[in-house]
């Protein structure tokens, strides 16, 4: 019995490091729309932070430098999408695609020389009370730093947006605005901020899949987790909370229809694959029927254009 | 000093103007980009953007990527200027292709002049079909259509690839990830001997004509403007808002689809796992390129095209990788977007003393 109990303690340990990437992404896409900002690029930063975070570790040989290089250029290349939707006013929307596209593209460009080489080991805490602790050993211990840091994250962007002055003034300028701006706060600079944060925990969510989930570099090797992401704050109507138990349910999927391929069930693999995707679609329609709830929760200037006359 | 003011009309020049400001930028950004990776940015950009259609194999290339683009950026065109976001014609394209090559496969040892017209109609609907998914579940349960479309396409490259490892596999064909090469009666006429341009740009000149009727002639086409300019004017007018998404999605996913089932019965003639190379979503910004306008998308069809050819000649001659085009048609839509802020606003430069008007 104790085996069966450590096969499911396990099975709940890979859960939570195939939802990893889709905490960080989704957390950080969540602050950038709480601000009234639609960023639609978080498939094309979390590659560019998949290959930068590679690219680096190859490089200098240092996984610290890979992890913060992976988030600096998260936050770089937001600030392209920052430009254009902030100071040259464009379109959320058109504009985020464009950074997908454009992220994709790079990264294959930047990863060329990189495909094919093996991944370094990232160091995981507390191994040996992984393995001396049935059950719940391999729940709790085992993990990288990132994964633990990703579990808090949620709790973190829930004091912060509730509690904080910071907070308070982000969800005003999402909400409104004007008044925002009336009240004497930099609706811009905030905006700003927010976007450059999302892109940063992006490019962490694209270093975790490239250094310690599946430790290589292959090119689209997000394979629409940022759109899941994306996904995912609107079925947390915009709680962090709710992230991450969203988070888990994907992960929870990733993993079941990785091991109903292992077991070979005469299911065809590519039905198995295709289920994060169609669970994505269900998982919207319910939550989105109840078009007063989401109404309710949405920021209220999600992905308008904000210019104040000088 | 400069000074910069908001414009209370919009110029139409510059509305044209920009995509060519767009443009040029983009290719100061290549070169730039050639330049860090090691290149002379000229000799590359050559490589890149002439040297593909330098002759008449390359042209008729450039043709051959441009049917396809110019088809569904016609489509998606209506969406957007409607204000709906669909971003899945890939997904939509792929499914139509699967539709078309499923009714192509039925035929492969048959003959007759009937059967590429059933299979190309075989595959509009199924394109159009599988763009209704996201377009109703927007309508009836208020879903979020651009992540549904997406993730559609998704769930479209899986069930291709099913199909073409798995029942529909070559029976011939060694396990190759394949099907069986369609009948000569279920390929598009190929027009000059030697080259692979083929009947599908007649489809997709056809579409353009027809998109222009509809949107500046009928009154759907005026519902469609009106939307995208303001959905209150647009309720407040009375307008069937949930009828007019059904189908301007359907329109799109149709177009998407013929292009999928142009692309199987033309230059590929048979089912693999590689399809389209990404038309659906660079369609997209040959859609914005071309200002939404039929005409506009044909020339944008064209310039968007030739960055494909472009990433094909330049991986060859300086073995930078194929997602080059990608690169550089990121950069076009990004410049596109920013030099919009000149539709918007005036800079003047106050330094010149110049008096207005």
């Amino acid at each position: 019995m104790s085996i069966d109990l450590n096969f499911i303690g396990i099975l709940i340990g890979a859960i939570m490091a195939s939802s990893v990437p889709l905490i960080l992404a989704a957390s950080g896409e969540l602050i950038t729309e709480r601000s009234g900002v639609l960023n639609l690029g978080v498939e094309g930063m979390m590659i560019i932070g998949a290959i930068s975070g590679f690219a680096l570790m190859v490089v200098t040989d240092n996984l610290f430098f890979a992890v913060v290089g992976s988030m600096l250029s998260g936050l770089i290349i937001s600030l392209i999408f920052g430009l254009l939707t902030q100071s040259l006013l464009t379109n959320h929307v058109a504009t985020g695609l464009a950074l997908t596209i454009f992220g994709i593209g790079m990264s294959a460009m930047i990863g060329k020389n990189f495909v094919g080489i093996p991944g370094k080991e990232f160091p995981l805490l507390f191994i040996n009370l992984k393995e001396s602790i049935p059950f719940l050993g391999p729940i709790f211990f085992g993990h990288s730093i990132i994964l633990y840091f990703a579990f808090g994250l949620p709790f973190m962007t829930n004091y912060f947006l509730k509690k904080t002055k910071t907070g308070l003034i982000i969800r005003a300028v999402g909400d409104s605005p004007t008044s925002a701006s009336n009240q004497g706060i930099n609706v811009t600079l905030v905006r700003y901020s927010c976007i450059l944060y999302g892109g940063a925990m992006c490019g962490l969510a694209g270093a975790y899949l490239s250094l310690i989930y599946t430790p290589q570099w292959i090119e689209n090797m997000t394979g629409g987790r940022g759109w899941i992401a994306l996904a995912l704050v609107v079925f947390a109507t915009w709680s962090p909370i709710k992230v991450l138990i969203g988070a888990l349910i994907f992960g929870g999927i990733t993993i079941l229809q990785l091991h109903m391929q292992a077991i070979g069930l005469r299911i065809p693999v590519q039905l198995l694959s295709a289920l994060p995707y169609i669970m994505t679609i269900i998982v919207l329609v319910v939550i989105s029927r109840d078009s007063r709830k989401i109404k309710l929760n949405t920021p209220t200037s999600l992905g308008q254009i904000f210019y104040k006359e000088k | 000093m400069i000074k910069i003011e908001k414009r209370n009309d919009l110029s139409r020049s510059i509305y044209f103007l920009t995509p060519i400001l767009a443009i040029f930028l983009t290719l100061i950004g290549g070169g730039i980009i050639f330049y860090i990776l090691g290149f002379n940015p000229i000799e590359a950009l050559k490589f890149f953007f002439i040297t593909p259609i330098s002759d008449l194999y390359g042209l008729s290339e450039l043709l051959v990527k441009a049917t396809p683009l110019c088809l569904i950026a016609i489509g998606l065109s209506f969406c957007f200027k409607s204000n709906n976001w669909n971003i899945g014609a890939e997904g939509q394209l792929i499914f139509g292709g699967i539709v078309g090559g499923g009714v192509a496969l039925l035929f492969y040892n048959h003959d007759g002049f009937y059967i590429l017209p059933i299979i190309i109609l075989s595959g509009a609907i199924g394109g159009m079909l599988f763009a209704m998914i996201p377009a109703i579940l927007k309508t009836y349960f208020n879903t979020n259509e651009i992540l549904v479309s997406l993730m559609l396409v998704y769930v479209a490259k899986l069930l291709l690839d099913y199909l073409v490892v798995g029942p529909w596999s070559n029976p011939e064909g060694f396990n190759f990830p394949e099907t069986r090469q369609f009948s000569e009666s279920a390929r598009m006429p190929i027009l000059f001997d030697g080259l692979r341009i083929h009947a599908g740009i007649f489809i997709t000149l056809i579409t353009v004509f027809l998109s222009w009727l509809i949107l500046y002639k009928t009154y759907l086409g005026f519902q469609i403007k009106v939307s995208g300019l303001s959905l209150k004017t647009a309720k407040y007018a009375g307008f069937k808002g949930k009828t007019m998404i059904i189908i301007v999605f359907m329109i799109s996913g149709a177009c998407a689809g013929l292009a999928g089932v142009g692309e199987i019965t033309g230059p590929i003639g048979q089912l693999h796992r590689n399809i389209s190379p990404d038309y659906g979503f660079t369609a997209i910004i040959v859609a914005f390129l071309g200002r939404l306008n039929p005409v506009g998308i044909i020339f944008a069809s064209l310039i968007v095209a030739l960055t494909y050819l472009g990433a094909e000649t330049a991986q060859i001659f300086l073995q930078v990788p194929k997602y080059t085009g990608q690169v550089f048609q990121g950069m076009i839509l990004f410049f596109l977007l920013g030099s919009d802020y000149l539709l918007f606003f005036k800079i003047k430069f106050l330094g010149l003393k110049k008096n207005e008007h």
